[in-house]
């Protein structure tokens, strides 16, 4: 190909010769310009693609974007759905429907791209730090996204997306949470905030930023939890600790682990509500500082020492329940904390609450559900593919990530979006995600439940379209189709 | 060969495809009759993208009334169709290219054998053939998701239309204006893209600062808007701004209405809509709308 001045490629597929630029298409859409190589996007003839010009309604016929057609494994090949097009909202059979044999047996792939105009994220935010009241709308760009869900063994639980703000509200609302859910999916980072809550900035499989502050690590447990864990490690070395805790607080002496190893009362009053002894709730206000509360002042908490029972010299120590922030204080004359330098003999015990927490992760599930139209790409009989799932014959993949499928009603799933290739989603504008599906089930199985068996195709006739790219399965997925002598099976 | 020829699945209709041309054609009439009109547009076709590269720099510069005139039979239609607009605005016979490709094949094919019925569907922008007492119902589908229609015209035989166009910057060719799409209907499929083109271009509000412009050069070396801008994204816009916009393209319309350029065209921009002509031959919304995601001809 003959390069021009400015990058641009000149494409010979056909008497056009339009001069490509690097990350575009020429006048087909077919072809590309990837750094300077030519590539062709568009592998398949789609059906029905003059439909789609006139709003561009088919993402994959101009997605400026590699081909994630295949991943292939050992003498395995497994063809995903990224790219491969739809069928909607034709009533026709799914783009490819791939049969393979497998140790003998006969395997079909049913292959689609689905679009999911229902679907959305389930977002768990590692972090104890607050992020705003329960139920409360989480933003985008200032529009309604979804809203915060339940707290959860130290990790906040966001929803985003679903039917109401994908194409309940505005159109504004519609696109932005569209692009929020595409962005989160292709592990891009997203800025959320929430309403009378915190700005986070969002991102699979990285550490969430809360309000600027990245958050590293990962409770350990709570503020109870983390005296039980410790309580054997301070005793001797220091008189009273307080483990500060949003939901929480520990008191070393008043817990059940300081009593049994005969810690002796010191007198401390702490603020907030007492549960059971050594436990308090609501010691302060939620917030981003200590230990999840609003908090600089570890003092802040505590009232005055009951002079009957501390002394001069007491030995206090503040920590939070990642060990991030500590503080340690002696009592004066007149039974007041002073701070002082943290001693060696407890660095150590500090520094272990940090190593036992684990680094602080945002994970992004994206939940979507095979619909009526989709599940008819794959049999004329929908239903019938729900049982076949339910009944475990049929294996569903997204991108051929393994997937959770919901009990109950339809064929709802659930995919770690870290666990698919890179680039396995697009978008539509009306709006809705573009995310792959395949369905992969016996031969015999897929024609006893309606399927297009005359559109059933050879993974060989696949295969030689050179224009596909070929992935390496990541090896922490179960392979999508069923396991035989490979070396890389999976325990 | 370079083109490819087939019958869809459906076993129906004919897809053409060479280079940047994808054509959809359905004939409706007896077997015989419509065997013979598939295998006369494949004919024709194979020698169209050719035919059209062969004058491209001609057919990229600018419109003027004494540009030369071009030698081949799409060509000629393409500068027909941009002449009446030639002195009033920007304009170059690309804008007419899909229109006037359709329109070739759409005759090639009733010239050779008798159709009740056919059309053949360049991208959206579509030519149509009906004999007395056809029809041909359109429809607009909003929501590739959700099959359901937004719009929906009966083009009857008696009516004086035999061209749909649909424009917009989301569309597949780069547009000055910011409307998602404006639909025309005209006589002719090659009439209907040429103004849908500067109807598009003209829903515009000049120096918005939420419309990103970016030169078409930069975009495409070889595009025939040259160092033009284009949109690239439209951010938030007000409902004043919807309006101003949708005003300017809508006056445009009704101007080339009036002229008897057009029948009717269907403005969309942000889910508000305008249309201009007769209703009764406007795709008329039911209800809100963003741009269309779709031209479809219904199945009777």
């Amino acid at each position: 190909m003959p390069v021009a001045d400015d990058d641009a490629i000149r494409c010979d597929a056909c008497p056009v010769l339009c001069y490509i630029k690097p990350g575009r298409t020429g006048a087909c859409d077919r072809y590309a310009n990837s750094n300077g190589q030519l590539i062709r996007i568009d592998p398949h003839v789609v059906l029905d693609r003059a439909l789609s010009r006139g709003g561009s309604v088919v993402p994959f016929l101009d997605r400026n974007r590699d081909w994630d057609g295949n991943i292939v494994a050992g003498s395995g090949t497994f063809v995903t759905a990224i790219g491969a097009g739809t069928t909607y909202p034709d009533y026709k059979p799914a783009p490819f429907i791939i049969s393979s044999e497998v140790q003998g047996v006969d395997m079909v792939t049913v292959v689609t791209e689905g679009i999911f105009s229902y679907c959305g994220v389930k977002l768990k935010i590692d972090t104890d730090r607050y992020l705003g009241p329960e139920t409360n709308t989480v933003r985008a760009q200032g529009e309604p996204v979804g809203h915060v869900t339940t707290s959860e063994y130290g990790s906040q639980m966001l929803s985003l997306g679903g039917v109401r703000h994908l194409t309940g509200g505005t159109r504004r609302e519609g696109t932005v949470t569209c692009e929020t859910l595409l962005n989160l999916c292709e592990r891009k980072p997203v800025e959320l905030t929430i309403d009378e809550g915190a700005t986070v900035i969002v991102e699979a499989g990285k550490p969430p930023i809360v309000d600027g502050a990245k958050e590293e690590r990962m409770r350990v447990g709570c503020g109870s939890a983390t005296i039980g864990m410790f309580a054997k490690q301070w005793h001797g070395k220091v008189d009273e600790v307080v483990v500060v805790d949003d939901h929480i607080t520990g008191v070393l002496s008043e817990h059940q682990a300081g009593k049994l190893l005969g810690i002796r009362e010191t007198g401390i009053e702490m603020k907030g509500r007492r549960s059971t002894p050594g436990r308090y709730f609501r010691v302060a206000e939620p917030g981003t500082a200590w230990g999840g509360t609003n908090i600089d002042d570890p003092l802040s908490i505590l009232q005055e020492f009951d002079p009957k029972i501390a002394w001069p010299k007491l030995r206090l120590l503040m920590v939070s329940t990642t060990g991030e922030h500590y503080a340690y204080y002696e009592l004066d004359e007149a039974l007041r904390p002073v701070e002082k330098e943290l001693p060696a003999a407890l660095i150590e015990s500090v520094t272990r609450i940090t190593e036992n927490c684990e680094p602080a992760l945002c994970t992004v599930l994206f939940m979507g559900g095979a619909g009526g139209s989709l599940r008819a790409g794959v049999t004329e009989n929908p239903v019938r593919l729900t049982h076949s799932v339910r009944d475990a014959l049929t294996r569903v993949t997204c991108g051929g990530a393994p997937v959770y499928v919901w009990p109950g009603g339809g064929i709802t799933f659930m995919v770690d979006v870290t666990r698919m290739p890179e680039r396995a989603f697009g978008y539509v504008p009306t709006p809705a995600l573009v995310a792959p599906i395949e369905f992969t089930l016996k031969l015999k199985d897929y024609a006893a439940l309606g399927g297009y068996m005359d559109h059933v195709r050879a993974l060989d006739s696949i295969l030689k379209d050179e224009s596909r790219r070929h992935l390496s399965a990541n090896p922490e997925n179960p392979w999508p189709l069923p396991e035989n002598k490979s070396p890389r099976s999976q325990p | 060969m370079r083109a490819k020829i087939r019958l869809l699945p459906d076993g129906r209709r004919l897809h053409l495809n060479d280079g940047p041309i994808d054509l959809i054609i359905e004939a409706f009439a007896e077997p015989d009759q419509t065997t013979a009109a598939y295998r006369a547009a494949a004919d024709r076709f194979v020698s169209v993208l050719d035919e059209l590269c062969e004058e491209l720099p001609l057919l990229r510069q600018p419109a003027r009334r004494d540009s030369p005139r071009a030698f081949g039979v799409i060509a000629r239609r393409m500068q027909a169709a941009v002449a009446p607009y030639c002195e009033r605005t920007f304009i170059t016979p690309m804008a007419a290219v899909a229109g006037a490709v359709a329109e070739e094949i759409l005759n090639t094919m009733t010239s050779v054998t008798s159709l009740s019925r056919a059309y053949v569907n360049n991208g959206g922008d579509i030519a149509l053939h009906l004999t007395p007492g056809e029809s041909f119902s359109i429809g607009m589908v909003e929501r590739p998701d959700r099959p359901s229609l937004f719009g929906k015209v009966k083009l009857r035989s008696i009516d004086p239309i035999r061209g749909i166009a649909t424009s917009g910057w989301r569309g597949r060719s780069f547009s000055l204006g910011i409307a998602d799409a404006v639909t025309v209907l005209a006589d002719s499929a090659s009439t209907a893209d040429a103004a849908a083109t500067i109807i598009a271009n003209a829903v515009d509000l000049p120096g918005h600062p939420c419309v990103t412009r970016v030169s078409a050069r930069d975009l495409a070396p070889d595009s025939d808007l040259g160092n033009r801008l284009v949109t690239q994204a439209v951010g938030e816009l007000s409902g004043e701004d919807i309006s101003a916009a949708l005003d300017a393209g809508a006056a445009l319309a009704q101007s080339l209405i009036a002229d008897d350029l057009i029948c009717s065209a269907a403005l969309h921009l942000r889910g508000a809509t305008r249309v201009a002509g007769s209703a009764q031959h406007s795709p008329r919304p039911t209800r809100p709308l963003s741009a269309p995601s779709a031209i479809m001809i219904l199945q009777e």
